[in-house]
Formats: C-alpha cells, structure tokens, sequence
C-alpha cells in the first residue's frame, strides 16, 4: 500500500542517503585525524589532507612512542583503569546486591539507598573536595583518580535494577538448600548478571581512560598525568611546558601530526572496545531500565 | 500503553506474612550490612565530608589558617557573586547554553529515530546506528583535539569546505557568539546518536496493529507517522525532556573547557568553568565555594522538581 505510492519510494530515497550522510559525519572527523596521523609533515601543514594520508609516513607514531612521558603517561592510563574498573565494579556489585532486597526484608534498605542517590543530588563541589583531597595526602598519588568515583551511583541504579529481576525463586531455593547472601550473590546473582556486569564494566572502563580532570587538579607533577591529561594539556591547552621537547625539535617537526597520532591513540582503545560494548549496551541499558 | 523508560518495580507481596512488620532480622542479614559498609564508608568519606567543607563558603578562607581559624564573613561571598559582573555573565551563559542544547539534543534524536525507522533493512539500520553511537564514547579531549584541528580559521577542514563554497573562514572557537553555536553543534553531533535509543526502544513497543488498521483505512505513511508514531513517543519525549531540565545548570564542563580560550570567556564561560578558574587557578577558595553552593542548591532544586515531574506525568522512577 502506502510502500508502493511514488511519494514514499521518493522519501524513502532521500531518508536513505540522508542517514547514509549523518552516519558518516559521525566518523569522518577521526577518519580525518587518522590520515593526518599518517601523513608526511608538509603535506599536513600544507592543509592538503583530507581523508586519505599524502606522502604516507608513520613519523609521527615513532616520535610519540620514542617520547618517554607520553609513554608513562600511557602506563598510567592503563594502570588507573585496570585498578579503577575492579574496584569499582566490586564495590557497585557488593552494594547493588543489599540495595535490591526488599525493604520489608532488609530494615534500613531504603535508608542505604537514600544515602547513596543523595550524592546524586548534592555535592560539597570542587573546592571542598579538592581540600579534601589534599588533606588525606593523596595529591600526586593513583588514589586521588580510583578512590573518590569508586561508589558509581548511576551503575548502582543499572546493576540493582538488574538484580531486582532474578526470579526470587532462585534466591528462596538457594536458602532452603542453606545457602546464606555471600554464597548467593556469588553463585546465583553474579552469574546470571554477567550481561549487565560487561556492560557496566565496559562503561567504567572507558569513564576511566577518558577521564582526564581529576589528574589535572589532583597531580601537581606532570610525570603522574594519565594519558588524557596529558594530551589536555598539550593539544587542548597547547602548554609544551610538560613535554621533554627541546626548541629545536618542535620546529622541525610539524607538530599537527604528532597531535594527531596522540589524539588517535588516545581514542584508540575505545574504538578497540566499541564492537563488545556495541554488542551488549543496548541490552544492557533497556534491561537495567526497562520494567513492566 | 507500555512506557520503555519505566522503572517501576511492582511491589512484591512479602514472601510470608504480609502483615508482619519489617524486621531487623540480624542473624540473617548481617552479610548484607557488611557488604554496604565498604562503600557506605568511602561514600562518607568522599561524598559527604565535602559537604561539611562548605562551610568555607561563609568563611575568607586561607588554606593556612585553616577551617577554625578563617575569619567568618557570612553571606559576603553570595553577595558579592550577584554584584560581580563576570558572574552574572556566567550564570546567564550557563542556562543560555544548555537551553539550546536541551533543546537541539531532543529534537536531533526524536527526528533521527523517526527516520530511521523508516529503514526496513536491517544491515544498512544496523551499521547505521553502529556509527551513529561512537561519538558518545569518546572524551572531549578527543573530540576538543580533532575539533581544534578542523575548525581552525587557518585552512581546518570546515573552512576549507567553507572556502570551496566561497564563504570567508570563520573563527569558529574565537568568535563569542560563533563559540556558543559551535558547542552546541558539537554537543548534538556527540550525543544524538546515543539518545536515539531510547526513542528506538519507544518506537519498538507501538503496536503494528494500530498501522494495520490505519492503512486499512487508507492513510499514508505521512499520516501515520503524525497521527500514531509521534502520539506514542509523546511520553518518552517528556521524559527525556522533563529531566534535562534539571541539567539547565550544566552546560556541560568536559566541553567548554576543551573548546574555549580566553578570547570567548565573555560569553562562553559557565558556572563549572568560572569555578575552576576562581578557585582553583586564581585561589579565591572561598568565593568559587559559594558560587558553586548556588549552583548545586539551584540543580537539586531543580533535579527533584524534574523527578517529581516525570513521575507525575509519565510515571518515571528511578529506583
């Protein structure tokens, strides 16, 4: 019927190329930063790269990777969100369990939840916590990156409305086979959770890699930047200052290239997790969302 | 009709007697109050002691004198932030900006999932949205870096594009009112794709049958999408849009501070940013305190009416 009429056929072109279009705005941009990336140095400066390298040359990967504090930056980087995403998924998983019991129950249930989506709502802000911070001796320390964000509250609210739908049956019979919470949460919940847990993981994961503005304010010393706080530093803010580059080096070399080499490693691991988060976040939200 | 978004849980019966009164219960339940107290414990610590530190907001603090020994100057800081100038600006700046990115960032996805609903084949659907979702994932430093690079007045791409069809190169980042069209822009090309999903999963749930009996009666594909598609979204947008509303004081701080530069402060600076810069590289502790106590007073406020709202209207919770 209406798929037949000419008037839809014709909308149905245009819509096709029109999405066709609006998805590929999505990438070209780093598909842009990539051929930069690659590109010989008077080719970028010349700003005749657009899509495709010009005078094909992987110069600027060696001079990123020869720099040493791009490569401890890096190690940070790979440090903070091992230990950031473990503890915080240990954390998110020990408290989303209690909270999913009912409150009949669990006396205190509700008052729990309460203390934790109160943080949600009001915070001291940044000065306060940055006294803080400095106070507990933590400046310049990995603490002062994986401590203060380790009780992620939204996943919570993702990971107890996940548990809340386990049949409770599965729970009951694990009791009267004499099973107490640690084992059940550990040998029925966990198991059954494991698509929310991927993709709750998944999102800390890259919470932590993109994360950049607790090591700007909680680092005084440049050589504990993680990766994206270096790269702010350098692409964002243009500061070299942090940058064991001498003068002469920098002219040499057009630096639009290396920016756009640190730009694409720093996007890199995501793009490399992207197709198991693709895969399992959609579920994984309108599972943790969606109740009848 | 079904509501995606709906977090209510219905409320079970107790397994024994309803009518028994909630019961600590301890010999069973201790594991579960010792499996809270690690986080209930770093909650404190990391959530709550801040709180107490705001009292500096009251004080002309000196980190040296310390919380006790700073001098009190009661409502001073609050008065000054409404006399200043600069701040004024700021809070003006902050809800000039999200408003438009509230609204460009609901009408985007709304109209993108319409269309490509439309799409019958899957694969193309499928990679679509595949492309469509990454921005979301990448930081704003990312993005600040590859946006620095194409929007640069001297031969980016844009105004390369822009070249080609004989417009003057634009300075996107250092033109105050071209700063806030380009966050905005930029903030949709991040997030539309991602928000698409909700109003995918809303568009899943209208029965086929009420397009079944509309093409029965011979209406078009136009007429459908005015008279069942948009109706059955209606919900989900109020939703969505109700609870943006409480974001009206966060314009977003990842990304104008990855985008802006000193020549832009006038309009582009917003509450998170002018905070930072006051407080953290001017050390006006105490001043920066107090503006951002009115803005996290203002965003509860705000976040709660929000709540309220949505649960009212659309019966969204939570928890």
């Amino acid at each position: 019927m209406y798929h037949k009429t000419t008037g839809y056929r014709i909308f149905n072109g245009f819509n096709l190329f029109f999405i066709a279009a609006v998805s590929l705005l999505c990438v070209l941009p780093l598909v842009h930063i990539l051929a930069v990336s690659f590109s010989g140095k008077a080719a970028a400066s010349a700003n005749l790269v657009t899509l495709w390298p010009i005078d094909f040359t992987v110069d600027a990967y060696t001079k990123t990777f020869g720099n040493s504090n791009f490569l401890s930056a890096l190690w940070i980087s790979v440090q903070r969100t091992v230990f950031g995403t473990l503890l915080s998924m240990v954390l998110v998983t020990l408290t989303a369990y209690p909270l999913s019991k009912e409150s009949l129950n669990f006396k205190g249930r509700s008052l729990y939840a309460w203390f934790f989506i109160f943080t949600m709502l009001f915070s001291g802000g940044l000065i306060p916590s940055y006294i803080l911070i400095q106070k507990l001796g933590l400046i310049n320390t990995m603490w002062a990156l994986i401590l203060p964000g380790a009780v992620a509250v939204w996943n919570l609210i993702l990971m107890m409305n996940f548990f809340r739908n386990v049949p409770k049956e599965l729970e009951e019979a694990a009791f009267i086979d004499g099973a107490n919470h640690i084992t059940t949460l550990f040998r029925i919940y966990l198991p059954v959770s494991m698509p929310a847990i991927a993709t709750i993981s998944l999102f800390t994961m890259v919470g932590q890699w993109n994360s950049w503005f607790d090591g700007l304010i909680y680092m005084n010393d440049a050589a504990k930047y993680p990766l994206a706080t270096l790269m702010q530093t350098i692409i964002v803010q243009q500061d070299f200052s942090n940058m064991n580059v001498d003068a002469t080096q920098l002219q040499n070399m057009s630096q639009r290239t290396v920016n756009a080499a640190q730009i694409f490693i720093g996007a890199l691991p995501i793009l490399l997790v992207y197709p198991f988060l693709q895969r399992f976040f959609v579920k994984g939200i309108v599972l943790g969302a969606v109740k009848e | 009709m079904e509501q995606p978004l709906t977090t209510n849980t219905p409320v079970r019966q107790a397994t024994h007697n309803p009518r028994k009164r909630t019961r600590w219960n301890f010999k069973r339940n201790w594991p579960l109050h010792l499996m809270l107290l690690p986080s209930v414990l770093l909650t404190l610590l990391f959530a709550y002691v801040p709180m107490g530190g705001i009292i500096i907001a009251f004080q002309d603090f000196k980190p040296w004198l310390g919380f006790t020994g700073s001098k009190w100057v009661g409502w001073d800081n609050f008065r000054f932030m409404f006399e200043y100038p600069d701040s004024v600006q700021v809070i003006w700046n902050t809800v000039l900006i999200a408003a438009m990115k509230i609204v460009a960032g609901l009408v985007a996805p709304v109209v993108f999932a319409i269309l490509l609903n439309e799409v019958r084949n899957s694969t193309f659907k499928r990679f679509s949205q595949t492309l469509v979702y990454l921005p979301h994932f990448l930081s704003w430093v990312v993005l600040g870096g590859i946006l620095l690079d194409m929007l640069s007045p001297e031969g980016g791409l844009i105004n390369q594009v822009l070249a080609a069809v004989g417009v003057e190169p634009i300075f996107f980042l250092g033109d105050g009112d071209w700063f806030r069209v380009t966050v905005v822009i930029s903030d949709v090309w991040k997030e539309f794709g991602f928000g698409t999903i909700v109003f995918l999963a809303a568009l899943a749930g209208i029965n086929p049958a009420l397009y079944e009996a509309s093409e029965v009666d011979g209406a078009t594909r136009l007429k459908q999408t005015l008279h069942i598609t948009l109706p059955a979204l209606v919900p989900m947008i109020i939703v969505v849009g109700t609870l943006s509303l409480g974001n009206i004081l966060n314009a977003g701080f990842d990304q104008i501070f990855n985008l802006y530069n000193p020549l832009v402060y006038d309009k582009g600076d917003i509450i998170d940013t002018f905070v930072y810069r006051m407080g953290i590289l001017n050390g006006k502790m105490s001043f920066a305190t107090a503006v951002g106590l009115f803005k996290s007073f203002v965003a509860m406020f705000l976040v709660i009416t929000a709540y309220r709202m949505a649960y009212k209207i659309a019966n969204y919770r939570i928890f």
